[in-house]
């Protein structure tokens, strides 16, 4: 036991502080791809509401293909193909070589378009839960779009919403791991190195298993406060 | 984009297909038995039994399933001698095994909640009306509860299944050759990522959609009372 606290320890020797660097990292990448999601989420739930018949069906196509794909083929695709499009950019400007895209900015914007579709799924489901005499109600007040939008529709979507997007958090974040391929040391790639360098791939695992845990957790807790928060003034019939 | 490798990586990511099936189906049909399992033990009267399935579904749904994946195939191996002397090792030495168990305990702890939800959505009334009739136990279970539980779960429990055919692909970073599996060697030996994305998307989305429309056709055969009556069957009243 006290060998193992050594292992995590902060000191020289231990992994506290890579492990807790690492933990940062998957912190950082995760909450970046959900930003990303969140965007490509909002723009893909406008275009299936308001769209013409071709945004309309463009969005579902690419709601359906990424939720009907695994994440770490939409990984491999991020990374590798973006690499593949720098080299060849580069190359066009005379520079030799292989030029790969950072890890970071290839895992964000893989968890970005993945969670982005089932985003857009919860605001369509959020949207639908809106009356619509409360729309009609803000148009006669004279409200145009924007007003309408930023009035009317956005606050309760977002109050709808909140529960299905806390699940796509937790998502993200367990995504997240699947980065760890690309070879960025978030919180898994750490763990494997420090497995295999200390040849404790048990332990190891299971301290990353009880950090994501954590964060999930901890995490879980925010949004149901923010939930919480949300239905301040909202009358329920449930006792 | 050329056509030709196209079909030529499609092809080749074909010979992965027969493993993502079987991985997908026996981790399912192990997953689901557990489910169920977790399901009754999460409402028994034995708290320390409640206590331990609250906990393990806690835990399974908040870690990833790569770092389960990672610590049955690659941790449990620091415990070798121990395996053996238990004659588990040739499970566990086994990527194929420890990738079956690791995605059945984990679509078991999603389905035990799936399961949880629909067996509490099974009508009072129903079970008391049952035990009037004289069922109990496993009689009760398996004529009343259980067939109109199930038929309450299956709409989720089929976007379970969907979820475990994108799960298996995971089984690939544990050395297996899946669909995945081929596609990341191909990737790697041919450096033409959108092609092969493409090739191994639609063999995955062919996948998904017929099981999408198998889970449909069941759902729409196990619930005639929901059904439009067609003129023929609609008999009026009085």
């Amino acid at each position: 036991m006290t060998d193992l606290l050594q292992l995590v320890s902060f000191g020289p020797d231990g992994w506290g502080r890579s492990l807790a660097l690492a933990a940062l990292m998957t912190l950082a990448v995760a909450s970046t791809g959900f930003a990303i999601g969140l965007v490509i989420g909002g723009l893909l739930a406008w275009g299936r509401i308001a769209g013409n018949l071709g945004v309309r069906l463009g969005a579902e196509a690419y709601t359906t293909v990424m939720r009907g794909i695994p994440d770490l083929l939409v990984i491999y695709l991020f990374y590798f193909g973006g690499s593949l499009a720098v080299t060849n950019l580069f190359q066009s400007f005379g520079r030799e070589g292989f030029t790969g895209v950072p890890p970071f900015l290839a895992g964000a914007a893989a968890i970005g378009c993945i969670s982005g579709a089932y985003q857009a799924e919860v605001f369509r489901g959020a949207f639908r839960a809106l009356s619509p005499g409360e729309i009609e109600a803000g148009r006669s007040m004279g409200m145009h779009r924007w007003l309408l939008f930023r009035r009317i529709i956005a606050p309760q979507i977002a109050r709808h919403a909140l529960p299905g997007i806390g699940n796509i958090w937790q998502m993200a974040l367990k995504e997240s791991a699947l980065i760890s391929i690309t070879g960025l040391v978030e919180l898994l790639r750490q763990s494997q190195i420090a497995a295999g360098s200390t040849r404790r791939p048990f332990e190891f695992y299971l301290i990353a298993a009880g950090i994501y845990l954590t964060i999930t957790w901890v995490t879980q807790l925010g949004f149901e406060a923010m939930e919480r928060r949300s239905q301040r003034g909202i009358h329920r019939n449930t006792p | 984009m050329d056509i030709a490798f196209l079909t030529e990586s499609f092809l080749k990511l074909l010979s992965g297909l027969p493993l993502t099936l079987e991985l997908t189906f026996f981790a399912f049909v192990i997953g689901a038995l557990l489910a169920l399992l977790l399901a009754l033990m999460r409402d028994a009267p034995l708290w320390p039994l409640r206590a331990f399935v609250r906990t393990f579904v806690f835990v399974m749904r908040g870690t990833p399933l790569l770092v389960q994946i990672f610590l049955i195939y690659y941790g449990l191996g620091q415990f070798r001698p121990f395996l053996q002397d238990l004659g588990l090792w040739s499970v566990f030495r086994e990527p194929y095994w420890c990738a079956i168990m690791a995605l059945a305990l984990n679509s078991a702890t999603y389905g035990s909640e799936i399961l949880r939800g629909a067996l509490g959505s099974v009508p009072p009334n129903e079970i008391e009306a049952a035990r009037a009739c004289g069922m109990s136990g496993v009689l009760l279970y398996r004529r009343i509860v259980l067939p109109i539980a199930l038929r309450q779960a299956l709409p989720s429990y089929g976007n379970e299944l969907i979820l475990m055919v994108k799960a298996t692909s995971l089984a690939s970073i544990i050395t297996m050759m899946d669909v995945t599996g081929v596609a990341a060697r191909l990737i790697a030996e041919s450096y033409r990522p959108v092609e092969v994305f493409i090739a191994a998307g639609v063999i995955y989305l062919a996948i998904n959609l017929t099981l999408s429309r198998a889970i449909a056709v069941v759902d729409w055969w196990l619930s005639p009372h929901l059904r439009r009556a067609t003129p023929k069957q609609a008999v009026p009243h009085g």
